[in-house]
Protein backbone atom coordinates (compact mmCIF):
# COMPACT_ATOMS: atom_id res chain seq x y z
CA UNK A 1 0.00 0.00 0.00
CA UNK A 2 1.10 3.31 -0.74
CA UNK A 3 2.22 5.26 2.37
CA UNK A 4 -0.37 7.82 4.25
CA UNK A 5 1.07 10.88 5.52
CA UNK A 6 -1.12 12.22 8.38
CA UNK A 7 1.94 13.69 10.43
CA UNK A 8 1.96 17.00 7.92
CA UNK A 9 2.58 19.20 10.94
CA UNK A 10 6.10 17.50 10.69
CA UNK A 11 6.68 17.73 6.83
CA UNK A 12 4.90 18.62 4.09
CA UNK A 13 6.06 17.73 0.44
CA UNK A 14 6.89 20.83 -1.80
CA UNK A 15 4.06 21.41 -4.43
CA UNK A 16 4.65 21.18 -8.13
CA UNK A 17 4.40 24.95 -8.62
CA UNK A 18 6.86 25.18 -5.66
CA UNK A 19 9.12 22.87 -6.86
CA UNK A 20 9.64 24.08 -10.80
CA UNK A 21 10.09 27.33 -9.40
CA UNK A 22 12.97 26.92 -6.94
CA UNK A 23 14.57 24.16 -10.40
CA UNK A 24 14.14 27.15 -12.25
CA UNK A 25 16.09 29.68 -9.94
CA UNK A 26 18.97 27.53 -9.19
CA UNK A 27 19.28 26.86 -13.16
CA UNK A 28 18.92 30.72 -13.47
CA UNK A 29 21.95 30.86 -11.68
CA UNK A 30 20.64 34.38 -10.00
CA UNK A 31 23.39 36.58 -8.37
CA UNK A 32 23.99 37.98 -4.62
CA UNK A 33 21.24 40.39 -4.06
CA UNK A 34 23.22 42.81 -2.74
CA UNK A 35 26.00 42.74 -6.32
CA UNK A 36 25.17 45.68 -8.41
CA UNK A 37 25.74 43.68 -11.40
CA UNK A 38 22.88 42.46 -13.76
CA UNK A 39 22.71 38.75 -12.30
CA UNK A 40 22.38 40.28 -8.55
CA UNK A 41 19.89 42.76 -9.75
CA UNK A 42 17.57 40.14 -10.80
CA UNK A 43 18.69 38.31 -7.45
CA UNK A 44 17.22 41.36 -5.78
CA UNK A 45 14.51 41.42 -8.65
CA UNK A 46 12.96 37.61 -7.50
CA UNK A 47 13.98 38.49 -3.69
CA UNK A 48 11.72 41.19 -3.76
CA UNK A 49 9.19 39.55 -5.73
CA UNK A 50 8.89 37.15 -2.81
CA UNK A 51 9.02 39.55 -0.50
CA UNK A 52 5.69 41.07 -1.91
CA UNK A 53 4.08 37.68 -2.02
CA UNK A 54 4.84 36.68 1.50
CA UNK A 55 3.58 40.00 2.89
CA UNK A 56 0.19 39.75 0.98
CA UNK A 57 -0.57 36.81 2.83
CA UNK A 58 -0.03 38.13 5.63
CA UNK A 59 -1.50 41.63 4.72
CA UNK A 60 1.65 43.62 6.02
CA UNK A 61 1.52 47.46 5.66
CA UNK A 62 4.46 47.00 3.43
CA UNK A 63 7.00 44.45 2.18
CA UNK A 64 9.57 46.06 4.14
CA UNK A 65 7.88 44.74 7.25
CA UNK A 66 9.18 40.79 6.17
CA UNK A 67 12.32 39.71 7.41
CA UNK A 68 13.32 36.14 5.86
CA UNK A 69 14.86 33.76 8.28
CA UNK A 70 16.07 29.91 8.38
CA UNK A 71 12.67 29.57 9.68
CA UNK A 72 10.06 29.31 12.75
CA UNK A 73 12.64 28.82 15.36
CA UNK A 74 15.16 31.88 14.07
CA UNK A 75 12.02 34.16 14.02
CA UNK A 76 10.45 33.38 17.51
CA UNK A 77 14.32 33.02 18.82
CA UNK A 78 15.16 37.04 16.76
CA UNK A 79 12.01 37.91 17.99
CA UNK A 80 11.90 37.45 21.69
CA UNK A 81 15.51 37.78 22.10
CA UNK A 82 15.71 40.80 19.79
CA UNK A 83 13.18 42.64 21.93
CA UNK A 84 14.34 41.94 25.01
CA UNK A 85 17.44 43.08 24.27
CA UNK A 86 16.46 46.10 22.28
CA UNK A 87 14.64 47.91 25.26
CA UNK A 88 16.77 46.84 28.29
CA UNK A 89 16.48 50.50 29.20
CA UNK A 90 12.69 50.19 30.20
CA UNK A 91 12.86 46.94 31.66
CA UNK A 92 13.74 43.41 31.82
CA UNK A 93 9.74 41.48 32.08
CA UNK A 94 8.77 39.18 29.83
CA UNK A 95 5.50 37.68 29.90
CA UNK A 96 4.29 34.40 27.76
CA UNK A 97 1.77 31.37 28.54
CA UNK A 98 2.55 28.12 29.40
CA UNK A 99 2.05 26.08 26.40
CA UNK A 100 4.19 27.89 24.10
CA UNK A 101 6.96 25.88 21.84
CA UNK A 102 10.23 25.47 23.00
CA UNK A 103 11.79 27.77 20.94
CA UNK A 104 10.04 30.60 22.97
CA UNK A 105 10.11 28.54 26.34
CA UNK A 106 13.86 28.17 25.51
CA UNK A 107 14.36 31.98 24.30
CA UNK A 108 13.10 33.16 27.41
CA UNK A 109 15.44 30.67 29.79
CA UNK A 110 18.34 31.99 28.26
CA UNK A 111 16.95 35.65 28.81
CA UNK A 112 16.59 34.87 32.29
CA UNK A 113 19.98 33.45 33.26
CA UNK A 114 20.68 37.03 31.78
CA UNK A 115 18.65 38.92 34.53
CA UNK A 116 15.49 38.83 33.06
CA UNK A 117 12.38 37.93 34.82
CA UNK A 118 9.31 35.84 33.02
CA UNK A 119 5.50 35.85 34.01
CA UNK A 120 3.64 32.60 32.20
CA UNK A 121 0.39 32.59 32.10
CA UNK A 122 -2.01 29.44 32.59
CA UNK A 123 -4.54 28.36 29.96
CA UNK A 124 -7.76 26.55 30.60
CA UNK A 125 -8.33 23.14 29.98
CA UNK A 126 -9.30 23.56 26.28
CA UNK A 127 -5.98 25.39 25.78
CA UNK A 128 -7.31 29.06 25.92
CA UNK A 129 -4.93 31.62 27.28
CA UNK A 130 -7.35 34.42 29.03
CA UNK A 131 -6.54 37.76 28.35
CA UNK A 132 -7.55 39.34 31.44
CA UNK A 133 -4.59 36.97 32.67
CA UNK A 134 -2.46 38.97 30.55
CA UNK A 135 -3.17 42.17 31.35
CA UNK A 136 -2.34 41.50 34.70
CA UNK A 137 0.97 40.09 34.44
CA UNK A 138 1.77 42.80 32.55
CA UNK A 139 4.05 45.16 34.95
CA UNK A 140 5.59 48.63 34.17
CA UNK A 141 9.08 47.15 33.51
CA UNK A 142 6.98 44.46 31.09
CA UNK A 143 9.26 44.70 27.50
CA UNK A 144 7.27 41.70 25.54
CA UNK A 145 4.69 39.58 25.55
CA UNK A 146 4.75 36.43 23.68
CA UNK A 147 1.81 34.25 22.86
CA UNK A 148 1.14 31.66 20.46
CA UNK A 149 -1.64 31.76 17.31
CA UNK A 150 -2.25 27.94 17.20
CA UNK A 151 -0.60 25.45 19.60
CA UNK A 152 1.31 22.90 17.50
CA UNK A 153 0.15 19.96 20.03
CA UNK A 154 -3.67 20.60 20.71
CA UNK A 155 -4.61 23.05 17.58
CA UNK A 156 -5.82 25.48 20.29
CA UNK A 157 -6.45 28.83 18.75
CA UNK A 158 -5.36 31.85 21.30
CA UNK A 159 -7.18 34.82 21.51
CA UNK A 160 -4.56 37.53 20.03
CA UNK A 161 -6.99 40.34 19.08
CA UNK A 162 -8.02 40.68 22.42
CA UNK A 163 -4.69 40.32 23.51
CA UNK A 164 -3.20 43.04 21.12
CA UNK A 165 -5.96 45.25 22.55
CA UNK A 166 -4.46 45.64 25.90
CA UNK A 167 -0.43 45.23 24.77
CA UNK A 168 -1.03 48.22 22.46
CA UNK A 169 -3.16 50.21 25.82
CA UNK A 170 -0.37 49.14 27.64
CA UNK A 171 2.27 50.18 25.21
CA UNK A 172 3.93 46.45 25.10
CA UNK A 173 5.77 44.78 22.34
CA UNK A 174 3.69 42.12 21.55
CA UNK A 175 4.92 38.61 19.47
CA UNK A 176 2.65 35.95 17.91
CA UNK A 177 4.17 32.65 17.53
CA UNK A 178 2.20 31.77 14.27
CA UNK A 179 4.13 28.66 12.44
CA UNK A 180 1.33 26.41 12.51
CA UNK A 181 -1.52 28.69 11.21
CA UNK A 182 0.34 31.16 8.78
CA UNK A 183 -0.66 30.14 4.86
CA UNK A 184 -2.57 27.44 6.72
CA UNK A 185 -5.89 29.92 8.11
CA UNK A 186 -6.52 33.56 7.31
CA UNK A 187 -3.52 35.84 8.88
CA UNK A 188 -3.93 39.67 8.79
CA UNK A 189 -1.24 41.23 11.06
CA UNK A 190 -2.99 44.91 10.74
CA UNK A 191 -6.43 43.51 12.15
CA UNK A 192 -4.35 41.31 14.98
CA UNK A 193 -2.74 43.97 15.73
CA UNK A 194 0.52 42.39 16.86
CA UNK A 195 4.00 43.75 16.50
CA UNK A 196 6.01 40.78 15.60
CA UNK A 197 4.23 37.92 13.96
CA UNK A 198 6.87 34.68 13.12
CA UNK A 199 5.86 32.35 10.75
CA UNK A 200 7.86 29.16 8.27
CA UNK A 201 7.01 28.31 5.08
CA UNK A 202 6.92 24.28 5.10
CA UNK A 203 3.15 24.39 6.91
CA UNK A 204 1.87 25.99 3.50
CA UNK A 205 4.35 23.57 1.29
CA UNK A 206 7.01 25.71 1.01
CA UNK A 207 10.54 24.13 1.44
CA UNK A 208 11.91 24.07 5.55
CA UNK A 209 14.92 26.25 6.35
CA UNK A 210 12.92 29.29 5.20
CA UNK A 211 10.75 31.36 7.16
CA UNK A 212 9.92 34.86 8.62
CA UNK A 213 9.55 37.38 10.67
CA UNK A 214 6.73 40.33 10.75
CA UNK A 215 8.17 43.32 12.45
CA UNK A 216 5.45 46.29 12.11
CA UNK A 217 7.37 49.05 10.94
CA UNK A 218 9.11 50.98 14.39
CA UNK A 219 8.96 48.19 16.38
CA UNK A 220 11.74 48.28 18.34
CA UNK A 221 14.05 44.74 18.04
CA UNK A 222 17.58 44.16 17.70
CA UNK A 223 18.88 41.82 14.82
CA UNK A 224 19.37 38.06 15.82
CA UNK A 225 22.12 37.65 13.25
CA UNK A 226 25.08 40.50 12.52
CA UNK A 227 26.96 41.65 10.05
CA UNK A 228 25.84 42.85 6.45
CA UNK A 229 22.81 44.74 6.08
CA UNK A 230 20.59 42.57 4.15
CA UNK A 231 17.01 42.27 5.40
CA UNK A 232 16.64 46.23 5.80
CA UNK A 233 19.60 45.87 8.48
CA UNK A 234 17.26 43.28 10.52
CA UNK A 235 19.39 40.32 9.14
CA UNK A 236 23.00 39.59 8.20
CA UNK A 237 24.15 37.51 5.75
CA UNK A 238 23.59 36.24 1.98
CA UNK A 239 19.85 35.57 1.21
CA UNK A 240 18.68 31.86 1.02
CA UNK A 241 17.38 32.84 -2.47
CA UNK A 242 16.00 29.51 -3.29
CA UNK A 243 14.54 28.67 -0.94
CA UNK A 244 13.29 32.20 -0.45
CA UNK A 245 12.22 32.25 -4.16
CA UNK A 246 10.27 28.80 -3.15
CA UNK A 247 8.36 30.37 -0.21
CA UNK A 248 7.09 33.36 -2.22
CA UNK A 249 5.41 30.58 -4.91
CA UNK A 250 4.11 28.97 -1.60
CA UNK A 251 2.30 31.84 -0.10
CA UNK A 252 0.71 32.97 -3.12
CA UNK A 253 -1.06 29.49 -4.03
CA UNK A 254 -1.75 29.37 -0.59
CA UNK A 255 -3.71 32.94 -0.47
CA UNK A 256 -5.12 31.49 -3.68
CA UNK A 257 -6.46 28.30 -2.36
CA UNK A 258 -7.02 29.09 0.87
CA UNK A 259 -10.90 28.66 0.72
CA UNK A 260 -10.83 25.17 -0.58
CA UNK A 261 -7.92 24.30 1.45
CA UNK A 262 -9.91 25.07 4.45
CA UNK A 263 -13.05 23.32 3.41
CA UNK A 264 -10.69 20.21 2.50
CA UNK A 265 -9.14 20.47 6.19
CA UNK A 266 -12.76 20.60 7.44
CA UNK A 267 -14.02 18.25 5.51
CA UNK A 268 -11.23 15.60 6.54
CA UNK A 269 -12.02 16.70 10.24
CA UNK A 270 -15.43 16.62 10.60
CA UNK A 271 -15.03 13.16 9.22
CA UNK A 272 -12.65 11.70 11.54
CA UNK A 273 -14.38 13.25 14.37
CA UNK A 274 -17.76 11.52 13.27
CA UNK A 275 -16.01 8.12 12.68
CA UNK A 276 -13.96 8.03 15.52
CA UNK A 277 -16.63 6.69 18.00
CA UNK A 278 -17.53 3.87 15.61
CA UNK A 279 -13.52 2.76 15.76
CA UNK A 280 -12.31 3.49 19.66
CA UNK A 281 -13.83 4.33 23.08
CA UNK A 282 -12.38 6.12 25.99
CA UNK A 283 -10.55 8.49 24.56
CA UNK A 284 -10.26 12.38 25.34
CA UNK A 285 -9.86 15.24 22.20
CA UNK A 286 -7.95 17.72 23.39
CA UNK A 287 -7.95 21.48 22.08
CA UNK A 288 -10.85 23.92 21.91
CA UNK A 289 -14.01 22.47 20.25
CA UNK A 290 -14.40 25.81 18.12
CA UNK A 291 -11.44 27.79 17.75
CA UNK A 292 -8.92 25.02 16.76
CA UNK A 293 -6.63 24.28 13.66
CA UNK A 294 -8.77 22.76 10.99
CA UNK A 295 -5.80 20.77 9.96
CA UNK A 296 -4.91 18.88 13.46
CA UNK A 297 -6.92 16.28 15.69
CA UNK A 298 -5.23 15.45 18.97
CA UNK A 299 -6.59 12.71 20.69
CA UNK A 300 -5.48 10.92 23.79
CA UNK A 301 -6.41 7.35 23.99
CA UNK A 302 -6.58 5.90 27.41
CA UNK A 303 -4.85 2.64 28.54
CA UNK A 304 -1.79 3.13 25.89
CA UNK A 305 1.18 4.60 25.20
CA UNK A 306 1.82 6.81 21.86
CA UNK A 307 5.17 5.68 20.36
CA UNK A 308 3.91 2.29 20.18
CA UNK A 309 0.68 3.37 18.31
CA UNK A 310 3.45 4.92 15.88
CA UNK A 311 5.59 2.26 15.49
CA UNK A 312 2.23 0.05 14.91
CA UNK A 313 0.35 2.11 12.20
CA UNK A 314 3.76 2.61 10.81
CA UNK A 315 4.01 -1.32 9.86
CA UNK A 316 0.83 -0.11 8.36
CA UNK A 317 2.60 2.81 6.23
CA UNK A 318 0.56 4.99 7.98
CA UNK A 319 2.67 7.70 9.27
CA UNK A 320 1.37 10.05 12.47
CA UNK A 321 2.90 11.71 15.47
CA UNK A 322 2.64 11.49 19.34
CA UNK A 323 3.32 13.83 22.52
CA UNK A 324 4.08 10.48 24.34
CA UNK A 325 7.19 11.38 26.94
CA UNK A 326 8.87 8.12 25.31
CA UNK A 327 9.07 9.64 22.12
CA UNK A 328 9.81 12.78 22.83
CA UNK A 329 13.58 12.48 23.24
CA UNK A 330 13.38 14.69 26.64
CA UNK A 331 11.39 11.94 27.88
CA UNK A 332 9.38 14.11 29.77
CA UNK A 333 5.91 14.42 29.65
CA UNK A 334 4.65 17.05 27.25
CA UNK A 335 3.86 20.64 28.83
CA UNK A 336 1.19 21.51 26.70
CA UNK A 337 -0.85 18.43 27.60
CA UNK A 338 -0.20 18.86 31.69
CA UNK A 339 -0.79 22.54 31.23
CA UNK A 340 -4.78 21.64 30.21
CA UNK A 341 -4.67 19.33 32.99
CA UNK A 342 -4.11 15.88 31.31
CA UNK A 343 -3.63 13.16 33.68
CA UNK A 344 0.11 12.38 33.21
CA UNK A 345 -0.75 8.24 31.84
CA UNK A 346 -3.33 10.37 29.77
CA UNK A 347 -0.85 12.40 27.90
CA UNK A 348 1.30 9.17 27.37
CA UNK A 349 -1.54 8.13 25.15
CA UNK A 350 -1.80 11.18 22.85
CA UNK A 351 -1.95 11.07 19.11
CA UNK A 352 -1.69 14.34 16.67
CA UNK A 353 -3.03 13.53 13.37
CA UNK A 354 -2.67 16.28 10.53
CA UNK A 355 -4.37 16.30 7.56
CA UNK A 356 -2.52 17.59 4.28
CA UNK A 357 -3.71 18.41 0.75
CA UNK A 358 -3.31 14.93 -0.55
CA UNK A 359 -5.50 13.24 2.24
CA UNK A 360 -9.12 12.24 1.12
CA UNK A 361 -11.85 10.72 3.36
CA UNK A 362 -11.20 7.24 2.30
CA UNK A 363 -7.67 8.21 3.98
CA UNK A 364 -9.59 8.65 7.28
CA UNK A 365 -11.24 5.49 7.50
CA UNK A 366 -7.93 3.77 6.86
CA UNK A 367 -6.49 5.02 9.79
CA UNK A 368 -9.06 4.25 11.46
CA UNK A 369 -9.27 1.07 10.68
CA UNK A 370 -5.78 0.64 11.65
CA UNK A 371 -5.99 2.49 14.91
CA UNK A 372 -8.73 0.16 15.88
CA UNK A 373 -6.67 -2.79 15.39
CA UNK A 374 -3.47 -1.29 17.43
CA UNK A 375 -5.87 0.48 20.27
CA UNK A 376 -7.45 -3.66 20.77
CA UNK A 377 -3.56 -4.89 20.45
CA UNK A 378 -1.95 -2.81 23.18
CA UNK A 379 -5.07 -2.38 25.48
CA UNK A 380 -4.68 -6.19 25.56
CA UNK A 381 -0.96 -5.80 26.59
CA UNK A 382 -1.77 -2.68 29.37
CA UNK A 383 -2.34 -3.67 32.96
CA UNK A 384 -3.70 -0.24 32.75
CA UNK A 385 -6.70 -1.52 30.96
CA UNK A 386 -7.06 -4.15 33.02
CA UNK A 387 -7.38 -2.87 36.39
CA UNK A 388 -9.54 -0.34 34.77
CA UNK A 389 -11.84 -2.98 33.70
CA UNK A 390 -11.33 -5.16 36.32
CA UNK A 391 -14.56 -4.93 38.23
CA UNK A 392 -16.63 -5.38 34.95
CA UNK A 393 -15.80 -9.11 34.87
CA UNK B 1 26.51 -4.32 25.35
CA UNK B 2 25.81 -2.74 21.86
CA UNK B 3 24.04 1.20 22.33
CA UNK B 4 21.57 1.53 19.90
CA UNK B 5 20.30 5.09 18.24
CA UNK B 6 17.34 2.98 17.14
CA UNK B 7 15.90 -0.11 17.70
CA UNK B 8 17.53 -2.93 16.53
CA UNK B 9 15.87 -5.52 14.20
CA UNK B 10 15.20 -7.70 17.47
CA UNK B 11 13.73 -5.26 19.59
CA UNK B 12 11.30 -4.80 16.59
CA UNK B 13 10.54 -8.48 16.23
CA UNK B 14 9.24 -8.67 20.23
CA UNK B 15 7.38 -5.29 19.91
CA UNK B 16 5.36 -6.57 16.68
CA UNK B 17 4.99 -10.05 18.30
CA UNK B 18 5.46 -10.01 22.19
CA UNK B 19 5.58 -13.62 23.72
CA UNK B 20 3.85 -14.64 26.61
CA UNK B 21 1.07 -11.32 27.08
CA UNK B 22 -1.51 -11.78 29.42
CA UNK B 23 -2.02 -12.88 33.05
CA UNK B 24 -2.27 -16.20 35.32
CA UNK B 25 -5.31 -16.61 37.40
CA UNK B 26 -4.14 -17.53 41.09
CA UNK B 27 -0.84 -16.34 40.30
CA UNK B 28 1.91 -18.04 42.83
CA UNK B 29 3.64 -14.24 42.68
CA UNK B 30 2.63 -11.00 40.95
CA UNK B 31 5.20 -7.96 40.39
CA UNK B 32 5.04 -4.21 39.12
CA UNK B 33 7.03 -2.03 38.60
CA UNK B 34 6.86 1.41 36.73
CA UNK B 35 8.75 4.66 36.74
CA UNK B 36 6.88 8.08 36.79
CA UNK B 37 9.21 9.70 35.34
CA UNK B 38 8.73 8.28 31.38
CA UNK B 39 5.49 6.37 32.54
CA UNK B 40 6.44 3.10 31.71
CA UNK B 41 4.25 0.20 33.77
CA UNK B 42 5.22 -3.01 34.23
CA UNK B 43 3.22 -6.20 35.39
CA UNK B 44 4.96 -9.96 35.73
CA UNK B 45 2.61 -13.19 36.37
CA UNK B 46 4.77 -16.18 38.04
CA UNK B 47 3.66 -19.93 38.06
CA UNK B 48 6.03 -21.99 39.48
CA UNK B 49 6.30 -25.75 40.18
CA UNK B 50 9.25 -27.32 41.71
CA UNK B 51 10.99 -24.39 42.69
CA UNK B 52 10.85 -23.16 38.28
CA UNK B 53 8.95 -20.78 36.92
CA UNK B 54 6.81 -23.05 34.88
CA UNK B 55 4.54 -20.27 33.26
CA UNK B 56 5.42 -16.75 33.00
CA UNK B 57 2.73 -13.76 31.85
CA UNK B 58 3.06 -10.10 31.51
CA UNK B 59 1.36 -6.78 30.83
CA UNK B 60 3.13 -3.75 30.12
CA UNK B 61 1.82 -0.06 29.37
CA UNK B 62 4.78 1.59 27.56
CA UNK B 63 6.51 2.27 24.55
CA UNK B 64 7.99 0.13 21.94
CA UNK B 65 11.33 -0.97 24.10
CA UNK B 66 9.33 -1.86 26.93
CA UNK B 67 7.23 -4.03 25.75
CA UNK B 68 9.96 -5.39 23.62
CA UNK B 69 12.02 -5.82 27.30
CA UNK B 70 9.05 -7.53 28.78
CA UNK B 71 8.05 -10.13 26.01
CA UNK B 72 12.85 -10.78 25.85
CA UNK B 73 12.45 -11.07 29.99
CA UNK B 74 9.56 -14.14 29.38
CA UNK B 75 11.51 -16.00 26.91
CA UNK B 76 14.30 -15.76 29.07
CA UNK B 77 12.73 -16.68 32.49
CA UNK B 78 10.85 -19.20 31.69
CA UNK B 79 11.48 -23.05 32.84
CA UNK B 80 14.58 -20.94 34.60
CA UNK B 81 14.57 -22.47 38.58
CA UNK B 82 14.29 -19.75 41.04
CA UNK B 83 17.58 -19.00 41.55
CA UNK B 84 18.89 -18.96 38.38
CA UNK B 85 16.01 -16.14 37.59
CA UNK B 86 17.36 -14.23 40.43
CA UNK B 87 20.49 -13.80 38.65
CA UNK B 88 18.75 -12.16 34.62
CA UNK B 89 19.68 -8.25 35.02
CA UNK B 90 17.96 -5.63 32.89
CA UNK B 91 21.20 -5.30 31.30
CA UNK B 92 21.19 -9.16 29.97
CA UNK B 93 17.76 -8.46 28.65
CA UNK B 94 18.87 -5.55 26.70
CA UNK B 95 21.97 -7.47 25.60
CA UNK B 96 19.65 -10.14 24.33
CA UNK B 97 17.49 -7.71 22.69
CA UNK B 98 20.41 -6.91 20.22
CA UNK B 99 21.16 -3.28 22.50
CA UNK B 100 18.85 -0.55 23.41
CA UNK B 101 18.89 3.52 22.81
CA UNK B 102 20.66 4.59 25.24
CA UNK B 103 17.95 6.73 27.04
CA UNK B 104 15.21 4.29 27.69
CA UNK B 105 18.15 1.71 28.72
CA UNK B 106 16.97 2.98 32.67
CA UNK B 107 13.41 3.84 31.83
CA UNK B 108 12.10 1.03 29.78
CA UNK B 109 14.22 -1.49 30.84
CA UNK B 110 12.52 -2.65 33.81
CA UNK B 111 11.52 -6.44 32.92
CA UNK B 112 14.44 -8.16 35.62
CA UNK B 113 12.76 -5.74 38.21
CA UNK B 114 9.36 -6.82 37.61
CA UNK B 115 10.42 -10.67 37.50
CA UNK B 116 12.67 -10.10 40.85
CA UNK B 117 9.67 -8.35 42.65
CA UNK B 118 7.18 -11.32 41.19
CA UNK B 119 9.88 -13.85 42.70
CA UNK B 120 9.76 -11.98 46.34
CA UNK B 121 5.80 -11.89 45.92
CA UNK B 122 6.06 -16.02 45.51
CA UNK B 123 8.70 -15.92 48.42
CA UNK B 124 6.61 -13.58 51.00
CA UNK B 125 3.74 -15.66 50.22
CA UNK B 126 5.50 -19.11 50.86
CA UNK B 127 7.17 -17.87 54.00
CA UNK B 128 3.94 -16.96 55.01
CA UNK B 129 4.10 -13.21 55.19
CA UNK B 130 1.18 -10.96 55.27
CA UNK B 131 0.62 -10.05 51.71
CA UNK B 132 1.88 -6.57 50.57
CA UNK B 133 0.10 -4.17 48.62
CA UNK B 134 1.50 -3.93 45.37
CA UNK B 135 3.38 -1.28 45.00
CA UNK B 136 5.20 0.95 42.44
CA UNK B 137 8.66 2.39 43.00
CA UNK B 138 7.63 6.16 43.32
CA UNK B 139 11.06 7.77 42.95
CA UNK B 140 13.26 7.67 39.90
CA UNK B 141 15.44 5.00 40.81
CA UNK B 142 18.46 3.44 39.09
CA UNK B 143 17.58 0.18 39.85
CA UNK B 144 19.15 -1.83 37.40
CA UNK B 145 22.62 -0.48 38.07
CA UNK B 146 22.18 0.95 34.06
CA UNK B 147 22.87 5.20 34.42
CA UNK B 148 20.59 7.76 32.84
CA UNK B 149 21.61 9.75 30.08
CA UNK B 150 20.06 13.22 28.68
CA UNK B 151 19.09 12.46 25.70
CA UNK B 152 20.69 15.43 24.20
CA UNK B 153 23.85 16.12 25.04
CA UNK B 154 24.37 12.68 26.30
CA UNK B 155 25.64 13.91 29.70
CA UNK B 156 25.39 11.56 32.49
CA UNK B 157 22.31 12.41 34.49
CA UNK B 158 23.09 12.48 38.36
CA UNK B 159 21.45 10.34 40.75
CA UNK B 160 18.08 12.02 41.90
CA UNK B 161 18.09 14.24 39.23
CA UNK B 162 15.33 14.51 37.29
CA UNK B 163 17.03 17.30 34.87
CA UNK B 164 20.21 17.25 32.86
CA UNK B 165 22.31 19.27 34.69
CA UNK B 166 25.02 20.09 31.60
CA UNK B 167 22.29 21.63 29.23
CA UNK B 168 19.30 22.20 31.81
CA UNK B 169 17.13 20.53 29.93
CA UNK B 170 13.73 21.41 31.14
CA UNK B 171 10.34 22.91 30.08
CA UNK B 172 9.64 24.96 33.17
CA UNK B 173 10.63 28.26 32.61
Amino acid sequence: MNILNLDHISANQLLPEVQDAMVSAIRMGYGNPSSQHKMGEQGSEALEKARESVASLINCASPKEVVFTSGGTESVNHAVKGVALANTDKGKHLVTSNIEHNSVIRSMRRLKMMGYQVTSVPVDEHGRVNPDHVAKAIRDDTVLVSIMHANNEIGTIEPIEEIAQITREKKVTFHVDAVDSVGVLPIDVQKLGVDLLSFASNPFYGPTGVGGLYIRRGTSVWPLLEGGIQENNNRAGTENLIGIIGMGVAAELAKRDMKARLSQFKRLREKFLRELPNYIDEYIINGHPEYCLPNLVSISVKYIEGESVVLMVDDEDIEISTRSACASGSLRASHVLLSIGLEFAEAQGTLVITFGLENTEKDVVRFLTALKETVKTLRNLSPLYKKAHQTEH
Amino acid sequence: MEVMAVYSETVMDHFRNPRNVGTIDNADGVGEVGNPMCGDIMTMYLSIKDDHIDDIKFQTFGCGAAIAVSSMLTEMAKGKSIEEAKKISNKDVAKALGGLPKNKLHCSNLGADALHSALKDYEDRKAAKPKGELKRKEKHEHVGGEKCYCPYCDVEIPEGETVCTNCALTVDI
